[in-house]
């Protein structure tokens, strides 16, 4: 955690640099801006085709497989107007197996750099589509927004305030030492005062000290040693009693994966990852594989991800680390053999004599992860939620009703239970949820 | 107490009370032993030519002509029955639904937010999916999409490819196959669901 915002803090400095740097350099670099995407337009209308409905048609069905700047399953397709003619184009686009199969030698060529991977057909795509498709192809790539507005109004204000209320606290410190030294005088003056004008002041009477009187009194004696080994022992046994208990345990993993990215903000089923707890003892660790699904086409996060305390180039990283372990080159766009497993920290950790299954209560009672985990959707850094304690387990099966819905196995001994308790929905524990040998054996 | 509490540093598991009670004298799932050579890993991948208890081989090859005769010939042994159809919905609303949409459209929240982009929607007459070829993909994985063979059983994939088919004839405006009348003895596959096996090929990264 603390390298992490030691790392933020530096890039935030060099941003503050560059963010300076540029703004010296403003009235140049708005010029040329505002040049760019005019030549962009002119250039693409030359090629004849609609940037804006290429851009549609290119997210919907080519993005799959291809980026613009960067090679992906197929190549990229910057400047492929220049190594090809459109007539040749369209009849790949359209059905690219024909080719091949006609023996193009350029066709053949494509498919065997790009080991035999076939290109899907699109009938449907009329040559001025593809037309489109292609002007969207060729827009340049646009120069890297620095975000000048943005971090300058955002960062400002952020030290304003830090050094106002340090000015406060100041201030409020110096009028408190003044106060103190107005009254002392105030004092000094008044017995000068006194003094001058012969006004005896009255001599303070010399008393028995207030402990020498406690230390006499042995009643109070008493009740002060009731009272003192009261508490301590009130603080020890909350010592002892949370022995054990790992609650908020946040431990930092070698790998930075945000929940609060993948299950919060972008909606990811915890059981897409997480997909043995749907039918096995462990909601196992995903493999890395599974990461791949996904991190094949995200190489790097958007702009929009990066929050105040995680940089996008922070993230970025985090991102190759996983590439490192899974051996995974972006290069060649293949794996590459090499891996190395990563040690994630395990978190939630039940002592051995205790047994849990998480297939019976996802899949079968139906509890929502979010019941024992907490908002993990919200989990920038994944902490235990819960005590997971034997009093929080058994809590929870003395409120929770057995979930008998669609469950052929309980309609029986749910009718017979329910007439033994005389209750209409019987709790975890009348089924047998509190017995010792349910969770220790 | 919450003095003493609050000293605790979160960032480092707490004590314990006889730990040779906690801790597992069995190799624990994900733990690190000498005994598992180099990389001390427990999770092991199952020894060479092992095969899960219900698992049937998968005889299309990963390859152009493997999809292409996968998507001609081979077909879901399982009836399509209202039960059936709830579990694939089910899976698929956890597994497929986050990239091509609830509707088989091709624009679950990944799309729409444009992490993942150029996903088909079920509908589309140039890859014009059959039982067969939804079935592979969902196997071995194709072009940016993974293997989804480690995350589920042979029985939930064919649940998954009748519940695609479902939103695919939605798409196109026709009825869903529903089988009725009495099951057939010789139904092909009977896998449990307990045993989601691994699929050699793929699932060792």
């Amino acid at each position: 955690m603390k390298q992490v915002k030691y790392r933020n803090s530096a890039s935030k400095i060099l941003l503050l640099g560059t963010v300076f740097l540029f703004s010296l350099l403003n009235p140049v670099l708005a010029q040329e801006e505002t040049a760019t995407p005019e030549a962009v337009a002119t250039e693409a209308a030359a090629a004849g085709g609609d940037v804006t409905k290429g851009e549609a048609l290119f997210k919907s069905l080519c993005a799959a497989c291809h980026k613009r700047y960067k090679k992906m399953t197929g190549p990229a397709l910057f400047g492929v107007t220049e190594r090809r003619d459109t007539e040749w184009l369209y009849s790949w686009i359209k059905n690219s197996s024909a080719m091949i199969a006609s023996g193009d030698a350029d066709a053949i060529a494509i498919y065997e750099e790009y080991n035999k991977t076939a290109m899907n057909s699109f009938p449907q795509l009329t040559n001025t589509d593809i037309d489109n498709i292609l002007a969207y192809v060729m827009v340049p790539k646009a120069a890297p927004k620095t975000p000048v507005g943005t971090a300058s109004t955002a960062v400002s204000p952020d030290s304003g305030s830090g050094v106002s209320t340090n000015l406060i606290l100041l201030a409020l410190g110096l009028i408190f030492l003044m106060l103190v030294g107005v009254l002392f005088l105030v004092n000094r003056t008044l017995r000068n005062f006194a003094a001058a004008n012969n006004i005896e002041l009255p001599e303070e009477e010399h008393r028995k000290p207030i402990w020498q009187s406690f230390v006499e009194n042995q009643f109070l004696i008493l009740v002060t040693a009731i009272f003192v080994l009261l508490a301590s022992g009130y603080f020890v046994y909350g010592y002892f009693m949370q022995v054990g208990v790992d609650q908020g345990y946040q431990p930092i993993q070698p790998i930075h994966y945000s929940h609060k990215i993948h299950a919060g903000d972008n909606k990811i089923e915890c059981k897409y990852c997480h997909s043995s707890a749907r039918v096995s003892k462990h909601s196992g660790i995903p493999s890395l594989n599974v990461c791949m699904n996904c991190h094949k086409s995200i190489s790097e996060v958007a702009e929009e991800t990066a929050t105040e305390d995680y940089s996008k180039a922070f993230y970025d990283k985090e991102i190759q680390k996983l590439y490192k372990a899974v051996g995974w080159d972006e290069g060649s766009q293949s794996y590459t053999g090499d891996t190395e497993p990563v040690k994630w920290v395990r978190i939630h950790n039940l002592p051995d004599f205790a047994y849990f299954n998480h297939s019976q209560h996802v899949s079968v009672a139906g509890v929502e992860c979010q019941k024992c985990h907490g908002p993990v959707e919200e989990m920038e850094v994944m902490y235990q939620h819960a005590p997971l304690t034997m009093g929080w387990c058994i809590n929870c099966h003395r409120e929770t009703n057995v979930k008998v819905e669609g469950n052929e196995y309980y309609a029986k001994i749910h009718e017979e239970l329910s007439k033994k308790y005389g209750v209409d929905k019987l709790t975890a524990a009348q089924m047998g949820g509190l017995e010792c040998g349910k969770c220790h054996y | 107490m919450l003095s003493i509490v609050s000293c605790k540093k979160d960032s480092k598991p707490n004590y314990q009370y006889m730990p040779n009670m906690y801790e597992s004298l069995g190799y624990e799932t994900y733990g690190e032993y000498n005994v598992f050579g180099e990389t001390g890993q427990e999770a092991q991948l199952p020894a060479p030519g092992s095969i899960p208890r219900g698992w049937m081989p998968y005889d299309y090859e990963n390859s152009t002509t493997g999809y292409q005769l996968a998507k001609d010939s081979l077909k879901n042994p399982i009836r399509y029955t209202k039960a059936n159809q709830e579990s694939g919905k089910e899976l698929y609303n956890i597994y497929c639904a986050i990239c091509h949409g609830e509707k088989g459209d091709g624009k679950g929240t990944l799309v729409k937010r444009e992490k993942i982009l150029g996903v088909p929607s079920y509908d589309d007459i140039g890859r014009a999916i059959t039982q067969g070829s939804i079935y592979h993909v969902m196997y071995y994985g194709i072009n940016s999409m993974g293997s989804y063979a480690s995350q589920t059983s042979e029985h939930e994939r064919w649940q998954i490819v009748q519940y695609v088919q479902k939103l695919k004839a939605d798409l196109e405006g026709k009825t869903p196959r529903v089988d009725t009348g009495v099951a057939l003895s010789t139904e092909v596959v009977k896998v449990s669901n307990e045993t989601t096996e691994e699929n050699h090929d793929n699932a060792h990264h």
